[in-house]
């Protein structure tokens, strides 16, 4: 259930750079979240659902891009996705290991409509 | 009709992380270290604030914040009868403590008559990882009970914290827990994490991280 503040958060941030942007509507969200993050998606959309209401930002459509969790062996350099490290790293079997991807959680963008261009479409 | 599309990256916990860094910075500058103590239901959070309050008081002056998510105070009562000042904060069924919270909670406390402070995040071995709230080093309690696979399920919480406590190690010898494949997980995971194996119940262990928590304590003392 913590995608409930997580969700209020992102509304804030949608907002804010949709009126820098003089935007009448938000359309998209391009969200980027690392497999690491423990963030997910269903609850995510379900909060957002709620939330957007009555806002600019009513019925944009959230789009989930997921960075799988990386690691790189400190002793040999080699790059291994999360799940193959159980052992240690599959090269050299060495524990020292750094995680360099995977915990990324942020709004890459938005796409909006300006007031102008919304009004110009219904023309 | 054309569309715009707006860059944004901008981290989602951002606002919590600003606040986060105002909290830090209202303790530095009265001299005061906290610790954020995370850890699943039942791990021994209470028991573990009753030894170290035990041992440090009154050398020590130590506050509390308590996050709950009910009205019940429990654990704050228990930490203000072993001496503590304590602030229970009910966070309303949110299961997490944040920033905004904390900052609250600092302006119930005097800061200018404490020497630490221990924040007692809500029971939960997910949602506390994500949100820094201005303490200077996240602990987290974890018990042998819970099993050895832990830091391979929940690696989020193992990542965020600065310091491991095992607790619950005179039941190793009852139960099936592999100590290196745990270790080992939680190295993978964060090599220079602070380890240490207790008992709350027998004191196994328990200087070594009172040891380590009173020179931590030293070293933000205003001179």
């Amino acid at each position: 259930m913590h995608e409930l503040p997580i969700t209020q958060h992102l509304l804030e941030i949608v907002l804010r750079h949709a009126e820098q942007a003089g935007a009448a509507r938000v359309t998209d969200i391009y969200l980027v979240i690392g497999q690491l993050s423990s963030y997910v998606d269903e609850s995510i959309q379900f909060y957002w659902d709620t939330l957007c209401r009555g806002t600019v930002a009513e019925g944009a459509q959230l789009h989930f891009e997921h960075i799988q969790a990386e690691v790189e062996c400190q002793a040999c350099g080699m790059h291994s996705a999360w799940g193959e490290i159980g052992q240690g790293c599959p090269n050299c079997g060495s524990l020292r290991v750094k995680v360099i991807a995977g915990e990324e959680f942020y709004v890459r963008a938005i796409r909006v409509q300006t007031a102008d261009e919304v009004e110009g479409s219904e023309a | 009709m054309s569309v715009k599309v707006i860059s944004v990256l901008e981290n989602i916990l951002q606002a919590n992380d600003q606040i986060a860094a105002e909290n830090r910075a209202r303790l530095d500058a009265a001299g005061v270290y906290a610790i954020n103590l995370m850890s699943a239901p039942g791990a021994g959070k209470t028991a573990l604030i009753e030894q170290t309050l035990r041992a440090l008081t009154p050398q020590v002056r130590i506050g509390m914040i308590n996050g709950d998510t009910t009205a019940a105070s429990m654990d704050a009562e228990r930490g203000a009868q072993a001496g503590a000042m304590a602030v229970h904060i009910n966070t309303g069924g949110n299961c997490h403590l944040e920033a905004h919270m904390v900052r609250q909670a600092l302006s119930a406390l005097d800061l200018s008559t404490l020497d630490l402070l221990i924040v007692e995040n809500v029971g939960n071995l997910v949602c506390p990882a994500g949100w820094d709230l201005g303490t200077h080093a996240r602990v987290m309690i974890a018990s042998v009970t819970e099993g050895d696979d832990k830091p391979y399920k929940y690696p989020s919480m193992y990542r965020a914290a600065d310091v491991l406590i095992l607790n619950k190690i005179d039941l190793l010898p009852y139960l099936q827990f592999n100590l290196d494949y745990y270790l080992r997980g939680v190295r993978l995971l964060k090599p220079e994490i602070q380890v240490f194996q207790v008992s709350c119940r027998t004191g196994e262990g328990i200087s070594a991280w009172i040891d380590w928590l009173r020179e931590c304590v030293s070293s933000k003392r205003l001179t």
